[in-house]
C-alpha cells in the first residue's frame, strides 16, 4: 500500500531545477524538473556527505550535487562515474496535472 | 547508525554458502577472517584458484572488511559497506565456505581437527592462523565496568557511536594512532574528549619530539584536552564508568573510556595448541609454525624476532605465504616499514630511525606559520630515518632512498626541501615528482605496490582509479596515495590526453577558448544557442560547462544577456555560500573594510534574531554570518539591506573584498589615503561577474598592511604615487603579484584597475584565477596591454563600466522583495489516500 502526496503542479518547479517538501517524520525530498520535463524525487541528502542535491545543477538527467559536485542519477538516486552511493529514490506520478510522490516510509516498507 | 542491520546484505549466514560435497582437494582451514586472513586466501586464488578447498573461520559476524578504516566509519566519513573488501559473492564466487560469528576455540594436531565455540569440529590437512591482534587492556581497577571499550572492531564503533549519540565527556587511554583516531572520531561526533598519554610525545613510537607536539597543539586546536604524560591509576564508577583517575589525584569524569594502549599477538589458541610462541607464533620464512602442517601470517606472527602492527608487513607474508602454499617457495625476508598516515586529517610521515645517536646528523626544516616540520637523519652519506609532519608529499621519495641504500652525499644540500628541488628541477609539479621515481619505488604501503606495478595494471587497460584499486589493489585500502595513483593515471595515458587541447568538457570538442571566440564571432546570445551551433553532444550540458556559458555569454552581452539562474552555482543563486549542513553564510558589503555602529548593530540582531550560531571576520575584512537556512534568506536581507548594506558577494565568481589599511588618515608611516583608495575602488568594481573570484586590496605604504601583493589586484601606495600589482594569490599555490605599473595619481589607479578587470574578464578562462592566467599569457602581455596601449586601456575601462551599469543592483534588495521566492520556500504537501 502506498500513500501519495500531491506536491503541487509541475509549474511549481523550476524547469533544470528543483524543490524541496518536508513531511512530518521524514527527511526532506527534492523534487527536481529536468529540461525534458520529467519529474523525479530524491531523498535530499547526497551520498557522499549529505549535500542538498536540491541545490544543485540540475543536467539531464543528473544532478550535481552542490558540496562536492558528485553526480546523482535522478531515476535512481545512484552516484555516477565513479563515485559509489546510493540516495533513495522516491516513486513519483503525474494525475490530473498534479505531482505525486509516494511517502518515503511506504516505499521503504514495500521494498 | 546500526551497523548490524547496515551489515544485513554483507552479513554471512553460512548456511546459505555452497560448497561440494565430494570435493577431494586438499582442505585449508583459515583461523581469521580478517586482513590478513582473507589476504592470503586472495594471493593463493591468484596463484591457482583449484588448489584448496577452502573454510575460513570468523570471529566476528561480517565478511572481510577493511579494520585500518574503522576510524573513518568512526568519523561519519565511511559506512560499513565502503569498507568491506570481499563481500559474500566473493566466498561464494570461490567456492569458500565462511563461518563467521564463531570463533575457533581449540586446535586438536593430532586429530587435524579444529573445534569452534559453537561445538563444530572440521578436519584440515593446512591450518593458517591469521588471528591478527587483541587490544591490550592496561589491568587498572574499573577496566571491565560498562562503558570501557578497546578500538578494535566493528563492534567497538558500534558502542562509540552510541555513546557519541547520547554526548557527553569521553576518555581515551593512549595517545599513538589508534587512540587518537578514536578521539577524533568521537570529537566529531559531538563528545568532549579527553586524551590520556603515558609518555611526554603523542604517537612517540612514530614521531618524535618536535612533530609530537606539533600534532598535540592542532588536536587541542580543535577542542581535544590532551594530558602527556598522564599515568592512568583507575576507572571508578557505579556500575558502569564514570570517568578515570590519574596517578596525580586528577579526576576526569567520562561516560565512555575507550582503551587504546597498544595491541598484543593474538597467540592463546597457539600456544594451547602447543606451537613455540615467544611473542608472536614462530614462523619461518614461509610462514610455517612449529608444526609443518600449520601456518600462520600478519599480527600474530613472529618472524626472525620482529612482530609487526603494520598492513605492508602483512601483505609480503602473505605473498610468501601463497607462494609456498603453491610450492614456489619465495621466502619472507622481513620488511623496512614506514608509516604515512593521516591523523585525524593531519598529515605525518615517519620511516627508519629517528631516535639519533653516534655519527646521525639531522637535517632539519621547519615553517611554524604552515606548521611543517621536516627531519631527515642521514649516517654515513645514507638516509636512515625520516620524520615529516604537515607535509608527507615527499616521504615515498626519502623511505625509497632508505631502502635502497643511496648515497646522498650529492643532494645534501637540497635534500630536506624535498625530490623536485634535489633533483634539480625547483617546481613542485607533482607529477614530475612521481616520473621521477624509479620503477621499484613503493606507491602503495598498504598493499605493497610498486611503481612499475601500477604503470603495468594501468597499461594492462585500468584507466580509472577504481580500476587500478581492483585490479593491483593501489590505493584500495588506505587511500593515502591515491593522488600518486592518479598521477601515475595521468602520465601513463599522458599521451592520449594530450593528443589534442583539452576540450571545455566532455560534452563539446571545443576548448573554452574556441567556444569563447565563436560565442562572440557568431553573436550567439543564449545556452541553447550556443550548444545547438557547436554541436553539444548532451541535451543540456553539465555542471562543468553551463555555468561557464553562462558566464562568457553575460561578459559578451552587458546589458541583454538574459542570466539563467539554473546554470549558477548554488552560492551564486542564492547569494549566499552553502556550508556543509545546507545552511547558508551570509556576508554583507562593507566598503572598503569600514563599517559603522548602525551595520554593526543590525548584523548583531540578525545573529540574534536568526539563531546564527557563528559570526566571523573574513580574511577580507568583513563579517560572516553563519547558520542561516535558506528559507530565512529574503528576512535576512531585508533587515540587513534596512541597515543600508548590500549583497557582499562571498559566494561569487566576482568582486570578492577591497581590503585596506588606515592609510595617511591615520597611520603614521601612511602615504595616501588607501581606505579612501579602497572604498572608491570597490564602488566601482562591486557586483561584477568575473571568471573567477577576484580580490582586491590596497595599502597605505610599503609596509603593506593590506598584503595587496597576493591580491589579484593590489596598490600599495608610495609617496611618489602608486604601484600597481597584478596576479598573486594567497591560496593553495602563494603567488605574489608582478608589478604592473606605477602611476601617479588616484583617477589613474581606478583607470588601470578597471582595464585590468575587464581585461581579465574578456580573455581568461572560466574559473581562471588571475595568477595562472597572468603564468599563462605572460606578464609582458597584460603590460602591453594595460600600460603601453593608452586607447586600448581607455577601451577596456569603458567596457567594464557600461558592463557595470548593469551589474550594480543589489542581488539581496530584489529577493527581500519576494524575487524567486519559489529558491527559498518548500513545496506544500497536500496528503492524498492511500491505495
Amino acid at each position: 500500500m502506498t500513500t501519495w502526496i500531491d506536491i503541487g503542479t509541475l509549474a511549481d518547479i523550476p524547469q533544470r531545477g528543483a524543490r524541496t517538501v518536508q513531511i512530518a517524520g521524514e527527511k526532506e525530498i527534492a523534487v527536481f524538473r529536468t529540461s525534458d520535463d520529467k519529474v523525479f524525487a530524491l531523498v535530499n541528502e547526497c551520498p557522499h556527505k549529505k549535500g542538498p542535491l536540491s541545490q544543485g545543477i540540475v543536467h539531464g538527467h543528473s544532478v550535481a550535487c552542490p558540496l562536492h559536485n558528485w553526480n546523482i542519477a535522478l531515476k535512481t538516486g545512484e552516484a555516477q562515474g565513479n563515485d559509489e552511493g546510493c540516495t533513495p529514490a522516491i516513486a513519483v506520478k503525474e494525475e490530473g496535472g498534479r505531482i505525486l510522490i509516494a511517502r518515503p516510509t511506504a516505499l521503504k516498507a514495500a521494498a | 547508525m546500526d551497523f548490524q542491520n547496515n551489515a544485513g546484505p554483507g552479513a554471512a549466514n553460512e548456511e546459505e554458502i555452497f560448497v561440494p560435497s565430494e570435493d577431494v582437494r586438499e582442505h585449508l582451514v583459515v583461523v581469521g577472517n580478517g586482513m590478513a586472513g582473507c589476504r592470503a586466501v586472495e594471493e593463493l586464488l591468484a596463484r591457482d584458484a583449484g588448489r584448496y578447498r577452502v573454510t575460513i573461520f570468523g570471529a566476528e559476524p561480517y565478511v572481510n572488511y577493511n579494520r585500518i578504516m574503522l576510524s573513518p566509519v568512526l568519523a561519519g566519513e565511511k559506512s560499513f559497506d565502503d569498507i568491506v573488501i570481499n563481500n559474500r559473492e566473493w566466498y561464494l564466487d570461490n567456492n569458500i565456505e565462511l563461518i563467521a560469528g564463531d570463533p575457533v576455540t581449540a586446535i586438536d594436531r593430532a586429530a587435524k581437527t579444529v573445534t569452534s565455540e559453537s561445538g563444530r569440529t572440521v578436519g584440515y590437512d593446512k591450518l593458517l592462523i591469521a588471528t591478527g591482534s587483541d587490544p591490550f587492556i592496561i589491568p587498572v581497577p574499573g577496566k571491565d565496568l560498562p562503558g570501557v571499550i578497546s578500538f578494535r572492531d566493528m563492534k567497538d564503533v558500534d558502542t562509540m557511536l552510541e555513546a557519541a549519540g547520547k554526548g557527553g565527556n569521553a576518555v581515551v587511554i593512549g595517545g599513538g594512532l589508534l587512540g587518537l583516531e578514536a578521539a577524533h572520531g568521537l570529537t566529531l561526533r559531538g563528545m568532549k574528549v579527553t586524551v590520556i598519554h603515558l609518555m611526554d610525545t603523542l604517537m612517540e613510537r612514530q614521531l618524535d619530539e618536535a612533530a609530537g607536539w606539533l600534532l598535540k597543539s592542532a588536536l587541542e586546536g580543535r577542542g581535544q584536552t590532551i594530558l602527556t604524560g598522564a599515568n592512568t591509576e583507575a576507572i571508578y564508577g557505579d556500575g558502569k564508568v564514570e570517568g578515570v583517575r590519574l596517578k596525580d589525584g586528577r579526576e576526569i569524569p567520562a561516560s565512555l573510556v575507550v582503551m587504546a594502549v597498544g595491541i598484543r599477538p593474538s597467540t592463546a589458541l597457539a600456544r594451547e595448541a602447543g606451537l613455540e610462541v615467544n611473542r608472536g607464533i614462530k614462523v619461518d620464512d614461509h610462514m610455517v609454525t612449529s608444526d609443518p602442517d600449520i601456518l600462520a601470517v600478519g599480527e600474530c606472527v613472529e618472524h626472525d624476532g620482529n612482530v609487526y602492527g603494520l598492513v605492508a608487513p602483512l601483505w609480503d607474508m602473505c605473498r610468501s605465504l601463497a607462494d609456498g602454499l603453491t610450492d614456489q617457495h619465495t621466502g619472507y625476508k622481513g620488511s623496512v616499514t614506514s608509516t604515512k598516515l593521516k591523523v585525524a586529517g593531519l598529515d605525518v610521515f615517519s620511516a627508519g630511525d629517528f631516535s639519533g645517536g653516534d655519527g646521525c646528523e639531522d637535517i632539519v626544516l621547519r615553517d611554524a606559520s604552515r606548521g611543517v616540520y621536516k627531519r631527515v637523519i642521514v649516517k654515513d652519506d645514507r638516509i636512515i630515518g625520516a620524520v615529516l609532519y604537515g607535509d608527507t608529499a615527499d616521504g615515498g621519495w626519502y623511505f625509497d632512498l632508505l631502502k635502497k641504500g643511496e648515497d646522498v652525499s650529492g643532494i645534501r644540500d637540497l635534500l630536506i626541501f624535498g625530490q623536485a628541488f634535489a633533483s634539480g628541477g625547483g617546481a613542485l609539479d607533482p607529477k614530475a615528482a612521481v616520473a621521477a621515481l624509479s620503477d621499484d619505488a613503493e606507491i602503495c604501503g598498504c598493499n605493497g605496490v610498486s611503481k612499475g606495478q601500477v604503470v603495468a595494471c594501468i597499461e594492462a587497460g585500468n584507466c580509472s582509479l577504481d580500476a587500478v584499486r581492483g585490479s593491483c589493489k593501489a590505493s584500495a585500502s588506505c587511500g593515502q596515495c591515491t593522488g600518486l595513483v592518479e598521477n601515475l593515471l595521468a602520465l601513463t595515458l599522458g599521451d592520449d590526453v594530450a593528443s589534442g587541447p583539452k576540450t571545455m568538457c566532455k560534452c563539446t570538442s571545443f576548448t573554452h577558448d574556441d567556444v569563447r571566440r565563436e560565442i562572440v564571432a557568431q553573436n550567439m546570445r543564449s545556452i541553447p544557442e550556443v550548444m545547438q551551433l557547436l554541436h553539444w553532444s548532451t541535451p543540456d550540458g553539465c555542471s562543468s560547462c553551463r555555468p561557464a556559458l553562462n558566464y562568457y555569454l553575460l561578459c559578451a552581452l552587458p546589458g541583454e544577456y538574459q542570466d539563467d539562474q539554473q546554470s549558477r552555482f548554488v552560492n551564486e543563486r542564492m547569494h549566499a555560500n552553502i556550508q556543509k549542513d545546507g545552511t547558508y553564510s551570509v556576508v554583507p558589503r562593507m566598503w572598503g573594510g569600514l563599517t559603522n555602529p548602525r551595520e554593526l548593530r543590525a548584523i548583531a540582531d540578525v545573529v540574534e534574531k536568526y539563531d546564527a550560531p557563528m559570526v566571523k571576520v573574513t580574511g577580507g575584512q568583513r563579517l560572516d554570518i553563519f547558520g542561516i537556512k535558506k528559507e530565512d534568506l529574503p528576512a535576512v536581507w531585508a533587515d540587513l539591506n534596512a541597515a543600508g548594506m548590500v549583497s557582499g558577494h562571498a559566494y561569487g565568481k566576482s568582486l570578492r573584498t577591497v581590503k585596506t589599511c588606515v592609510g595617511s588618515e591615520w597611520c603614521r608611516f601612511g602615504t595616501q589615503d588607501s581606505t579612501g583608495l579602497g572604498v572608491k575602488i570597490e564602488r566601482m568594481t562591486w557586483g561584477s561577474w568575473m571568471p573567477h573570484k577576484f580580490k582586491i586590496a590596497a595599502s597605505g605604504c610599503p609596509r603593506n598592511c593590506a598584503e595587496a601583493t597576493i591580491k589579484d589586484f593590489g596598490v600599495v601606495c608610495v609617496d611618489s604615487g602608486y604601484e600597481l600589482h597584478v596576479g598573486g594569490n594567497g591560496g593553495i599555490h602563494v603567488r605574489a603579484t608582478d608589478l604592473l605599473c606605477k602611476v601617479a595619481t588616484e583617477q589613474e589607479a581606478l583607470d588601470y584597475c578597471a582595464a585590468f578587470i575587464q581585461l581579465y574578464r574578456e580573455e581568461a578562462r572560466y574559473l581562471e584565477r588571475t595568477a595562472p592566467w597572468i603564468e599563462r599569457v605572460g606578464v609582458e602581455y597584460v603590460k602591453q596591454r594595460i600600460v603601453e596601449d593608452e586607447a586600448g586601456r581607455e577601451a577596456l575601462r569603458s567596457r567594464f563600466l557600461y558592463s557595470q551599469s548593469f551589474s550594480q543592483d543589489d542581488p539581496w534588495a530584489e529577493r527581500a522583495a519576494g524575487r524567486h521566492a519559489e529558491l527559498h520556500q518548500h513545496l506544500e504537501p497536500i496528503a492524498i489516500a492511500a491505495e
